[in-house]
């Protein structure tokens, strides 16, 4: 009993010390937190951390003549692990700036942390409109898209296009919670009802009872509150059960991914909301392609935000010269940001306020090859498509 | 014997010293506060798969529900930390003891699927109730000041108290088991018909050790929330249940000290190899847990102390 206790104790010592690593070599750490192997991780995942890897490097490796080193890890859709994670990095690795992938639950949770750690937190893939509205913090920034400008986009398009009365299929946590609240009052809004809404556990196998439900409600369109595998495979199980036929299904958070993935026979006239295109212009071909060389496939917006959002923290780490959260924090809000993803400005709630685009699916007529889905219907300014100061919760907006 | 005694006791001795200076050794105070906690849950399902025989495979519904009542009274209803911890204890005590009537019927595998039916039922809740915040659970849970006084923010401070909620715990397990009453548990768990004719109400005893146990798993799960600010879904769900049940076998199920061992290993497992090797942490730990079946049924701790038992024969 004795000499086992002291083995045990010895054990669990070199256990615990083995997993400590040194912290603080001098290198800039950026850490990237994501979905890597779920339902979210084609949107995003590894290719999106790549992303970041390649912003460091044609930054040219270095900030303030220190090495830049990138982290990443995967939270596998729980806000438990992302949360740990964070804190572990910013505690023993002393990280400067972290990168929330997909996932809202997990971002609410990792920007609270970099709150209380004062680090940046620049959430990419996370929709949820609350990280820069009740949520706010004064380290966090929402970069690419969120679930108001969705609804403001996607949704208002299709209530005047004349589907007046929705039903909707929403995933259970944050995220879809804030696309379903910020849809229901766009439609409204627009003189639209909600018929009602049917909750879907995330990364969810068996849609067919949820849309059984979608169905007897008579609804005239069928909102998707949900994002990814879960979106490509309720929208496939919606045309096996036929309900296609007796209902418009709209997607309010579509991935060219997803379109790939479901192919345009059944996506075919889809309309929906995005912050970029691979091919809306020279610059974002040219991105592209890299990305087309190396992964035999387009980037998704995120994937091209989570290479801007990493460029545009170390431009202002040069700028303000030093990594101190609240230095940087008030050097990425003063500077607009202009590059291939995004010609906007961050408001001083976090949210980055740039154009969002209302785009429509190519029939495979019009289309011209795998990967030539858009078209582009109309730009929507930034002012417009993001929450307005005047609505805002957040107490960091002036008003 | 007042030898080897002397031995545990200087051993047990010298596991306090290493926790106590275990931050100034370099180590993650967080890390090995998780692992305290971890290895208390285990000790405490131990009181009741090693020292009296029964199976329980819904200890998370203890666990997990307890966090979520400490994250809540703290959040939203301003305890003090202490309170809250008190609360949690108190509250997966009371589940404790409606599950435990309920299961202690039946015996084995009956046994078993009673606390997992009844552990689901708990998570089902969890997942719907508003308070637990569904898929996001509970976040951003302040650690506050232990009696209104000592700010517990600093992971020092935190990380003490833990130590001491810890040994404390450990300690009660260990007094639990050696008293009369923890002997009559170990009568039941070694037969029962036997603790019957001798006129024991063994049902009683039987739930007295679910209680106790279902508690203490609930001051580990609270002292979890203290720690990481967080109660999630993962913490009532049913694959903590049978990791719990991994950590006590892997360490060695019966001894006092294999239960937070298995728990070290476990939790160290994931942390190291959750970056590098993604999902498959389940699948390794599943090979350990396999070849601790097969070949040393004991468990660490349970073998080293059969081997040292052998040489001094």
């Amino acid at each position: 009993m004795k000499l086992n206790a002291l083995v045990a104790a010895m054990a669990i010592t070199l256990a615990a010390a083995a997993s400590a690593q040194v912290a603080n070599t001098g290198a800039v750490k950026i850490g990237f937190i994501t979905d890597m192997s779920s339902l979210y991780a084609d949107i995003d995942g590894p290719a999106g951390g790549e992303m970041i890897k390649w912003a460091v490097a044609d930054f040219g490796g270095k900030v303030l003549g220190r090495p830049i080193e990138v982290l990443t890890a995967d939270h596998q859709n729980k806000a438990d692990v992302a949360s740990s994670k964070a804190r572990e990095w910013m505690d023993k690795d002393n990280l400067a700036m972290l990168v929330g992938g997909t996932s809202s639950g997990t971002a609410l949770a990792m920007a609270k942390v970099a709150a209380e750690k004062k680090r940046p937190f620049i959430s990419i893939g996370a929709g949820s409109a609350r990280l820069t509205n009740e949520d706010c913090t004064a380290y966090t920034v929402h970069y690419a898209y969120d679930t108001v400008a969705l609804a403001k986009v996607a949704g208002s398009a299709l209530v005047k296009a004349g589907n007046k009365n929705w039903f909707f299929l929403t995933a259970d946590y944050a995220f879809g919670y804030s696309l379903e609240g910020d849809a229901s009052a766009v439609v409204k809004a627009n003189g639209g009802t909600v018929a009602g809404a049917v909750r879907h556990p995330l990364n969810a196998s068996d849609f067919s009872s949820f849309l059984l439900q979608a169905q007897s409600s008579k609804a005239q369109i069928l909102g998707l509150a949900n994002a990814g595998g879960d979106f490509t495979n309720a929208m496939k199980a919606a045309k096996e059960f036929g309900i296609n036929k007796t209902m418009k299904i709209a997607g309010l958070l579509v991935f060219i991914n997803d379109v790939h993935s479901l192919g345009l026979a059944n996506t075919e006239g889809l309309q929906l909301a995005d912050s970029w295109y691979w091919n809306q212009d020279d610059a974002s071909r040219a991105f592209a392609k890299r990305f087309f060389d190396k992964y035999k496939r387009q980037p998704s917006s995120l994937q091209a935000a989570d290479y801007s959002a990493a460029t545009t923290y170390l431009k202002a780490v040069q700028a303000a010269g030093t990594t101190d959260g609240d230095k940087v924090m008030e050097t990425l809000k003063a500077t607009p940001s202009n590059d291939f993803y995004t010609k906007g400005k961050i408001r001083a709630d976090g949210r980055m306020i740039h154009d969002m685009y209302l785009f429509e699916v190519k029939s495979a007529k019009e289309s011209t090859g795998p990967w030539d889905y858009y078209k582009l219907v109309s730009k929507v300014p930034g002012d417009q498509a993001f929450t307005t100061v005047a609505d805002s919760k957040c107490s960091l907006l002036k008003k | 014997m007042t030898k080897a005694a002397k031995l545990i006791r200087v051993t047990y001795l010298g596991l306090l010293i290493l926790a106590l200076i275990a931050p100034m050794l370099g180590l993650y105070p967080v890390f090995v506060m998780k692992l305290l906690c971890f290895a208390l849950f285990a000790c405490a399902f131990n009181l009741l798969l090693g020292f009296t025989g029964l199976l329980s495979f819904g200890h998370a519904a203890f666990f997990g529900s307890a966090a979520y009542v400490t994250g809540w009274l703290i959040k939203s209803q301003h305890f003090t930390p202490e309170l809250g911890l008190l609360a949690g204890a108190l509250a997966s005590g009371l589940i404790g003891l409606v599950v435990g009537a309920v299961a202690i019927r039946r015996q084995g595998i009956y046994f078993a699927m009673i606390t997992l039916a009844i552990a689901q039922m708990v998570y089902f809740v969890c997942l719907q109730v508003p308070f637990t915040g569904g898929e996001d659970g509970l976040q951003g849970v302040p650690r506050g000041a232990l009696f209104g006084l000592i700010s517990l923010e600093s992971d020092t401070a935190m990380y003490y108290l833990v130590v001491a909620i810890f040994v404390a715990s450990f300690l009660a397990i260990t007094r639990i088991v050696s008293s009369p009453f923890g002997q009559v548990l170990k009568m039941i768990r070694e037969n029962e018909p036997r603790a019957i004719s001798l006129g024991y109400q063994v049902d009683r005893y039987k739930l007295l050790a679910f209680v106790l146990s279902a508690a203490l798993a609930g001051l580990a799960g609270s002292l979890k929330t203290l720690v990481m600010g967080f109660a999630t879904l993962s913490d009532v769900h049913w694959s903590m249940s049978g990791e719990v049940i991994l950590m006590t076998l892997l360490g060695g199920v019966g001894t006092f000290f294999g239960p937070a061992f298995g728990a070290g290993i476990v939790i160290a497992l994931q942390n190291m190899l959750a970056d590098k090797v993604g999902s498959w942490v389940t699948v390794i730990i599943g090979v350990i847990f396999v070849l601790c079946v097969l070949a040393f049924r004991k468990g660490i701790v349970g073998e080293l102390q059969a081997y040292l038992r052998r040489r001094q024969r």
